[in-house]
């Protein structure tokens, strides 16, 4: 059984997500890394925005903060520099992250504030009912494209280094053990972490696209013989030998790494120290 | 008095088609074919966008949607088209609508004809996603023109009606039509389609009339001193005061092509009435049956719908409860610390404003259940409630602040 179960909040289950989605996976590894490295949450702070993965803090018995659309990194911010002594884990998803919130998170990154941010990336808005995200991969279906997506996805990875995070990788909910490791590295790390976890929307995203169901979904990430292309808008024409989508195709793993002094340490913060308590 | 909502005299009931009113709404912009959609997906009113992306899909209309990044940025979007001489609509709801205010304020202000839908929801926190105004209401002030309609069927005439209201030289200005999120924008009812051409040919070829992109070169949107400043903004009231007379103008000629003739203000077996309430939206169809049932016992009772929320049509509400004794404003929304919006702007139009009863309803989606309306009713006319304080209708089975039981 995870150790991270005694972490969840008993009486806000059942959990909305459906069933298949790969939001639970991720969840499963935070509440297990949480647990790993925390002997209480007291000094842990979940921060969200809005969205089916901003949604999973409200499981987590730590503290959280429910916040709005896009804004949870600002939020996070604020909080952050009040409480250095805290880790403050922000949870975002594509649409909430690089959509309505895609300003915050670069000036997050150019910040180098001490924020670990995962963001659930599956490729549409999944609560309001699978709407084309800045994340859609070319061609793709969704509600709002029913024609196939023209527009190109961003590489949330790249645009995060781009704008100074100073921890960058990308996992997906196919590989816990990765995804595991990476939100370790993550949550050790002293600056702006982020985590671009590629997961799954069954209901809308899977469904729209005839990926099958979430097995189906969690088969198209793996790795195949395929050469990874390193670009996300080649799908959907990629398929590996047996036919199968391919849908990830882009570098796993810890891509970029610096040191640079976090805002907190340049702010000369009195309770900031580096690692957990 | 049995009301058909559905039927309009002459109608036929072979062109009737069973839709949502998010569905009408996309039906209209599939008949009005705008040129350009910017949206963002926000409960309720993705419904909107997804029905009308599949029409465009369909090669249907001809429209680009144009999936954006936020509200801000659709509402934005929606202006540089406007300008550069396109018809342009949009939708949303709740904290998009309130993301969009600021740009809203634009769009008023530079004169874009932008029509938006608003399935509308209550504003956070808590985070909420069902039906009310308090989102409209942020909106109120903006200099915008705002509708709020009854069921699904008004949701799609008042889409066509609001295009053509919005591009009369004589307003020119953004015009919101408010639709309650999820009971209108998602519950289905029997809408008789109009003819594609007829809907075309009703709202005619866009022309804006001085386009960013014509032949002259010109200037939106630069700073304007105290010098300025307050000209500009006696001009867009103005404008919006204009909305008022030219909406009664389109609203007749629509009746022309539905049969149905919407007035901004319409009283509801008023005549003889001593009680009657004041609603906006689609509450308004459960009082009217409120008020049937009552009528049909002998009470004199009546109901009187707010359309048309901006302009507000002062003199015509002043004039149509003058003589009515006992009289509540119901606002699905609130103002805290004043009484509510709605209920002032009747208490301003009113000859007698001390004796209005103010009753908070439905927020967040509450239900209003229709005994509750009658409950209202039979208080009013045994003049039990108290006058010019805020009172809470808030469903079975307590009503008030403090959950005491109704006032007797
Ligand atoms: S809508 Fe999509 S993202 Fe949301 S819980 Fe369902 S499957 Fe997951």
């Amino acid at each position: 059984m995870n150790p991270g179960k005694a972490l969840l909040r008993p009486d806000m289950m059942p959990h909305i997500l459906c069933p298949g989605c790969g939001h639970g996976i991720v969840l499963n590894v935070l509440i297990r890394v949480l647990a790993r490295r925390y002997a209480s949450l007291d000094k842990v702070a979940l921060v969200a925005g809005i969205g089916c993965s901003s949604r999973i803090v409200g499981y987590i018995d730590a503290n959280t903060l429910h916040t709005t659309h896009g804004r949870a990194l600002s939020f996070a911010t604020g909080l952050k520099l009040a409480r250095p002594d805290m880790t403050v884990i922000v949870v975002t998803g594509d649409g909430d992250g690089l959509g309505i919130g895609g300003n915050h998170l670069i000036h997050a990154a150019r910040r180098n504030v001490d924020l670990t941010c995962i963001l659930f990336n599956n490729e549409t808005y999944g609560m309001t009912g699978g709407q084309l995200a800045p994340t859609t991969v070319t061609q793709a279906y969704t509600t709002t494209s029913p024609y196939g997506n023209r527009e190109r996805a961003f590489d949330a990875a790249l645009l995060a280094t781009a704008a100074g995070a100073t921890f960058v990788a990308r996992g997906q909910a196919f590989r816990p053990d990765l995804l595991d490791d990476l939100l370790d590295q993550a949550l050790d790390h002293r600056g702006f972490s982020f985590v671009d976890v590629m997961t799954d929307c069954t209901e809308y995203f899977g469904r729209k696209n005839a990926l099958g169901g979430g097995s189906d979904l969690l088969f198209s990430q793996s790795r195949s013989d395929v050469e990874v292309t390193r670009d996300l808008n080649e799908w959907p024409q990629l398929q590996d030998p047996h036919g199968f989508a391919i849908r990830e195709t882009l570098a796993m793993g810890v891509l970029h790494e610096s040191d640079r002094p976090t805002l907190e340490a340049v702010m000369g913060l009195s309770g900031y120290r580096r690692g957990e308590g | 008095m049995n009301r058909l909502p559905f039927h309009a005299p002459g109608q036929k009931l072979d062109a009737m088609t069973v839709i949502t009113g998010a569905q009408g709404v996309a039906h209209a912009i599939r008949q009005i074919d705008p040129d350009v959609f910017p949206v963002y997906p926000i409960t309720p009113q993705t419904p909107i966008i997804q029905t009308l992306s599949q029409f465009v899909a369909d090669g249907l209309c001809h429209t680009h949607v144009l999936d954006v990044e936020s509200e801000h940025s659709a509402m934005s979007a929606a202006i540089g088209a406007a300008l550069a001489g396109v018809r342009t609509m949009t939708a949303t709801a709740s904290q998009g609508l309130a993301l969009m205010v600021e740009v809203i304020y634009l769009a008023a202000s530079m004169r874009a004809p932008i029509v938006t839908a608003v399935g509308n929801r209550a504003l956070s926190g808590p985070i909420n996603i069902h039906g009310d105004h308090s989102d409209a209401m942020l909106a109120r002030d903006s200099g915008a023109v705002q509708l709020f309609v009854e069921n699904a069927e008004e949701a799609y005439h008042f889409t066509i009606i609001a295009t053509r209201v919005a591009e009369d030289p004589r307003v020119l200005l953004p015009v919101m039509v408010g639709l309650d999120g999820f009971t209108i924008t998602h519950s289905a009812e029997p809408v008789a389609l109009l003819p594609d051409e007829r809907v075309r040919a009703f709202v005619g070829p866009y022309s804006y009339p001085y386009p960013l992109l014509g032949p002259e070169v010109g200037t939106y949107g630069p700073f304007a001193m105290p010098d300025s400043y307050f000209e500009c903004k006696r001009q867009q009231i103005a404008a919006l005061e204009n909305g008022l007379e030219v909406f009664e103008q389109v609203s007749a000629a629509f009746a022309d092509l539905a049969g149905r003739h919407y007035l901004a203000v319409e009283p509801y077996r008023l005549a003889g009435a001593q009680a009657a309430l004041v609603m906006m939206g689609s509450h308004c169809g459960t009082a009217k049956d409120v008020v049937d049932g009552l009528r049909s016992q002998g009470l004199p009772v009546g109901l009187l719908q707010i359309r048309l929320y901006r302009p507000f049509p002062r003199e015509m509400v002043g004039r149509l409860l003058a003589d009515i004794p006992q009289v509540a404003v119901l606002d699905k929304a609130s103002s805290p610390g004043t009484l509510p919006p709605l209920f002032l702007d009747v208490a301003a139009s009113v000859s007698h404003p001390r004796q209005l009863v103010s009753v908070i309803y439905g927020l967040g989606g509450r239900d209003v259940p229709a005994a509750d309306l009658a409950g209202l009713y039979h208080g009013l006319l045994e003049q039990r409630l108290p006058q010019a304080t805020p009172w809470y209708l808030k469903g079975r089975p307590a009503w008030d602040e403090e959950d005491e039981p109704w006032p007797t």
